[in-house]
């Protein structure tokens, strides 16, 4: 990028709210799925005896399943989740930017 | 029944390696028929998609990325078809089977890694790279040392991870087809070279698109029948698998015992996904950052929707398939008394389609998985070649001045090379012991590839002498602490104790990785570094919108 086109959309109050808030999304979004992996990988390798109660007593099925798709089924929805917000909100954001660019040079 | 499972898992050298690699010695079956003719439809179709696609493919940048015109859902289908190969559907379904709950500790390792390559990789990767992730690496760092790096690391993730689809490939050929090791593996490596040298990155995705759609294809029915067979009972299901293999399959076993071993293998799975180059160089075949996160979305939710199949495969298979007559191994069988299925723990899924479709659906899903096979390593292949044409002929031999036409010619040599190579690799280790090749592989994916990548786009003081001295800190940490582990130093070298305890080396080489970039980028005062750190801020624009690449400003 040009040395001027990079002032350019440095000082673009819709750059400033773009990194801001996406970059508190994406990292708020990558922290929630590495809680809920490491919790689970914490609790296989210190107390995996949680995870085998029974969901009832008439049951075979453990709680360590429902658990385990739900944090398949959880990253496809934050992905999905991140996905929406960034292919709307955010990317209105980018045009604004590129046609304040546009308009400037 | 302890006594089986204690068998069993003593045959399982290590987790991540048994789901990704097919070892041990097979038997050659008798001709399969039906199996033979769905895989020549296949072979027939795709080379005529191979042919469509050549004559598109006229410039490098076609070559590489099928000139960035892949849609994001198509792209997420050929994502997740990358992943899914043939070890990964017979090892995760094989590790079901045998060990129940295991089996789906395993999948999410694999799986999570996803939703944090799109937070915080997919779309900067889209907007800084052309073709692959050392053009984002070297984009404010010195081309040669960089490019250097990024290649090895690249070519070494891509042959290893080769050697250990061409050995299972042979011996499921054998197994599935009844033809020779040694045919099975040219069949494979020349299918391979003509799809890639002549298709290029176009006939690559395809190819990979129609075997994920097969395979999920194949794979839902299967699940279905299972189910279907238990009257659309989970409960009635699993209460049938734990009367044949106890209560404990419902619940974690001993497969991930120790918290340094768990966190290692979560380290392992997450950050070497985020460095395998055949991965990567799918984000450059879309044509922007919104299409690049939409494949992301696409892929977990066809990756995700893969493994919960598994999961229920593998417990079908324990009530069809375990102690059923016909699939028991009786020479094995008399030998120690057990249930052993014909050509091992790995072949449950197969020997469930036939129990659940007769031979004719076991003939859809043996041609299923060659084919499989054959996607894989053509997108493995295509990454290898790419990584010596683009990295280190275009940009290292001839300083960023090569033509179009000769690195594309470049590339098809290399793929050929890379492709007897592979043929070669397959033959020279039919009988060797490869469970290790594939966390090797993940181990200097995620100890070399990723930390310099990461770095580069997120911390503005990496330098050049940062990143090589600390990616090849982080390279041979992996690969030293690999050889010097229980399966290389223990199985293969026939020690008795390991110098290194630990079967993943992930959590200590990635540590170094990121401790000595970090270490030698700040102590890095030279001329060169200042401007490299300047140039962070250009980079981190475009990254973070865009602006600049091909086709976005028009002026």
């Amino acid at each position: 990028m040009k040395e001027v086109d990079s002032k350019i959309v440095k000082n673009d109050p819709n750059f400033k709210e773009l990194i801001e808030k996406r970059t508190k999304f994406a990292w708020k979004l990558t922290i929630s799925i590495l809680v809920i992996y490491f919790a689970f990988i914490l609790t296989i390798a210190f107390k995996p005896s949680l995870l085998a109660i029974p969901i009832n007593s008439s049951s075979v099925t453990t709680i360590g399943i429902p658990i385990g798709i739900f944090i398949i089924v959880f990253s496809f929805i934050i992905t999905g989740i991140y996905v929406r917000r960034s292919n709307g909100e955010f990317d209105t954001l980018t045009t604004k930017i590129k046609q304040n660019l546009e308009s400037r040079e | 029944m302890i006594k089986f499972i204690l068998l069993f898992s003593l045959s399982i050298p290590s987790l991540l390696l048994a789901v990704d690699s097919l070892s041990g010695e097979v038997k050659q079956q008798p001709l399969n028929i039906s199996a033979i003719v769905m895989f020549l439809i296949f072979v027939g179709a795709t080379l005529g998609i191979t042919y469509w696609a050549a004559k598109r493919t006229k410039t490098a940048k076609d070559f590489y990325t099928a000139g960035g015109a892949i849609t994001g859902f198509q792209n997420g289908l050929a994502i997740a078809g990358d992943y899914m190969s043939a070890a990964s559907f017979l090892g995760i379904s094989g590790l079901v089977y045998l060990k129940g709950y295991d089996g789906l500790i395993y999948s999410i390792g694999f799986l999570v890694g996803w939703p944090i390559i799109l937070f915080l990789i997919a779309e900067q990767l889209r907007n800084l790279g052309r073709y692959s992730f050392a053009d984002v690496a070297s984009y404010r760092l010195k081309q040669v040392p960089i490019r250097i790096l990024a290649a090895s690391g690249s070519i070494a993730t891509v042959i290893l991870y080769l050697i250990a689809q061409m050995v299972g490939s042979g011996k499921l050929i054998q197994l599935l087809f009844g033809l020779q090791y040694e045919i099975a593996v040219i069949l494979v490596g020349v299918l391979m070279i003509l799809y890639v040298t002549f298709g290029g990155m176009l006939a690559t995705t395809w190819v990979q698109i129609i075997k994920a759609f097969l395979l999920l294809s194949g794979a839902t029915f299967m699940a279905l029948a299972v189910i279907e067979h238990f009257n659309f009972n989970f409960n009635t299901l699993f209460k049938a698998a734990t009367e044949i293999k106890g209560i404990e399959i419902m619940s974690p076993g001993g497969l991930v015992s120790d918290p340094i071993s768990a966190i290692s293998l979560a380290i392992a799975l997450m950050f070497g996904t985020a460095g395998l180059p055949h991965i990567l160089m799918r984000f450059f075949t879309v044509n922007d950052a919104k299409e690049a996160r939409k494949s992301v979305f696409y892929a977990t939710g066809f990756i995700g929707y893969f493994y919960i199949l598994t999961f229920i495969i593998g417990f079908g298979a324990i009530v069809l398939v375990y102690k059923n007559p016909i699939y028991i191994d009786g020479v094995k069988q008399a030998l120690n008394g057990s249930y052993p299925i014909l050509g091992g723990n790995n072949m449950a899924a197969i020997h469930l389609s036939h129990a659940v479709g007769g031979n004719l659906f076991l003939g859809f899903i043996s041609a299923v998985a060659f084919a499989t096979i054959l996607a894989v390593v053509s997108g493995l292949t295509l990454a290898g070649a790419s990584a010596i044409s683009h990295d280190l002929y275009s940009s290292v031999f001839k300083d960023g001045n090569a033509d179009s036409k000769t690195e594309m010619k470049i590339s098809k040599i290399a793929t050929i090379i890379l492709g007897l190579i592979a043929i070669m690799m397959g033959i020279a280790f039919e009988k060797q012991n490869i469970a290790f090749v594939v966390g090797l592989a993940f181990a200097i994916a995620a100890s070399a590839n990723f930390p310099v990548l990461f770095l580069s786009m997120y911390w503005k003081k990496l330098t050049t002498k940062g990143a090589v001295i600390g990616g090849s800190i982080g390279l041979a940490t992996a690969v030293l602490l690999v050889i010097l582990g229980p399966i290389v130093w223990v199985q293969i070298f026939d020690n008795n104790e390991a110098i290194f305890p630990y079967k993943y080396p992930a959590l200590f080489s990635v540590s170094m990785a990121f401790i000595s970039i970090w270490f030698f980028s700040i102590t890095d005062k030279s001329d060169n570094a200042k401007k490299e750190i300047k140039a962070y801020e250009s980079q981190y624009l475009r990254s973070q919108t865009g602006i600049g690449i091909d086709g976005v400003l028009k002026h």
